[in-house]
């Protein structure tokens, strides 16, 4: 065999060993097939630990209970009882993981006390089949004291006017 | 010249070494009813009839996992299905219905709206979407880097710093439920928020539907308050035809609902 030949042979070669090599360096060594075999969990397991290590925001009613005591118990007496606390006080967890209850460390939540908020059920949708017609709401809301808050009259945690 | 021996011989072992893929995968992954003792498998259940379309869950999902608020993508979203009795079927999902459905007209898109009368209309309805968290995804199989894969508890998951964004599986997801981060460029999707089941809690849709509209269970535990619809209730799936066998059910599915 002449030299013309093996020449290109050895650079090939040479090509492929730098390729393996690069590749032995860089796939990360926890990267293989797991419990769902080769279609379904060929991945780098330490992923799963990066999404289980993701910040919790909303940390739920529960949470809220054991200082506001008073508007946990004033809002479960009434037909709110079944909206957790942050979905208008906002989420009690930021994306760096700071809880409210490490006050000093953060801010104040910031509460929607928007008519779009109170909208989102309260705007009447007569649809058959749908549970949404059986909540009490205003066909056309902006003919109800236009520009005003609806909880400068209605309390959220109490919302039927005289209490209850 | 071939006797009677040898090929009864040769014919036995060929039949076994046949048989040697099929013992395989028994060994590996074990039989259904051995997952069944101990196993873990997130499954959700969706009531539609619960549903009333305030769309705090998406508020409560974009806020939870960190998914721009303004941008016009979501993890999850509500649709909306009012269906005249002309026949025609109209949905929509403005913003991922991010704010809910607070006016009776259709959003088309473009600015467009459609007024309906409300005597117009035979039946209307909200189905919440997310992740199927599939049996069989489709998109991690399509993945050309491993960056997507299904976990030993059935949550499929995108591994951001693997992510080539090639877009492979977004194309590939019957339900169009995956999208690109507009921050990290990858593939996104819906993890049933992962992080959260870890510490055992509810997913942050769940705990935010007032309604009990969306409920997680674990369906190899079959005293799960939702292993026990599923067993015993009349639920659907979405696009069965497509064998990607969905663990997201459905109460109250209408053949409107794509």
């Amino acid at each position: 065999m002449n030299n013309h030949v093996f020449r290109p042979l050895i650079v090939v070669i040479g090509i492929v060993a730098l390729i393996l090599v690069a590749r032995y360096f860089y796939v990360p060594k926890d990267f293989g097939v797991y419990e769902r075999g080769y279609m379904y969990s060929w991945h780098r397991k330490s992923d799963e630990q990066f999404w289980k290590d993701f910040k919790i925001k909303y940390q739920g009613k529960e949470y809220c209970k054991d200082c506001h005591s008073d508007k946990y118990a004033s809002i479960n007496k009434s037909a709110h009882r079944i909206i957790m606390c942050e979905n208008c006080h906002g989420p009690a967890g930021t994306e760096e993981g700071v809880l409210h209850y490490d006050a000093d460390k953060l801010p104040k939540l910031a509460i929607d006390r928007s008519r779009e908020q109170c909208y989102r059920c309260h705007v009447k949708l007569a649809y058959p089949t749908s549970d949404r017609a059986k909540i009490r709401g205003f066909a056309d809301p902006e003919k109800h004291n236009p520009g005003m808050e609806c909880v400068a009259c209605h309390n959220p945690h109490s919302p039927r006017l005289g209490g209850a | 010249m071939i006797t009677r021996r040898k090929f009864l011989k040769y014919s036995l072992i060929g039949a076994a070494g046949m048989a040697v893929p099929t013992g395989l995968t028994v060994v590996h992954g074990g039989t259904p009813e051995e997952a069944k003792k101990k196993g873990l498998r997130w499954v959700f259940l969706v009531d539609t009839h619960k549903c009333v379309g305030c769309g705090l869950c998406v508020k409560a999902c974009k806020q939870e996992n960190e998914i721009p608020y303004d941008a016009n993508v979501s993890r999850t979203w509500v649709e909306r299905y009012v269906v005249t009795k002309d026949g025609k079927v109209h949905a929509d999902s403005p913003k991922a219905a991010r704010d809910g459905f607070t006016s009776p007209d259709i959003d088309e898109g473009h600015g467009h709206k459609r007024v309906i009368k409300p005597e117009d209309i035979s039946k209307a309805f909200f189905v919440p979407k997310l992740c199927n968290q599939c049996e069989n995804p489709p998109c991690v199989q399509v993945c050309p880097v491993g960056a997507t894969y299904q976990a030993k508890d059935g949550v499929v998951l995108v591994d951001r710093t693997w992510c080539i964004g090639c877009g492979y599986c977004i194309m590939a997801c019957p339900y169009g439920v995956r999208f690109f981060h507009p921050v990290y460029h990858t593939a996104e999707k819906c993890t049933f928020c992962y992080h959260r089941l870890g510490a055992g809690m509810k997913p942050a849709c769940v705990d935010a539907c007032p309604f009990g509209a969306r409920r997680i269970g674990n369906l190899l535990d079959p005293n799960d308050p939702v292993t026990r619809i599923i067993e015993d209730e009349r639920v659907s799936v979405l696009k069965e035809e497509y064998g990607t066998k969905p663990q997201v059910y459905y109460i109250g599915l209408s053949k409107e609902v794509k």
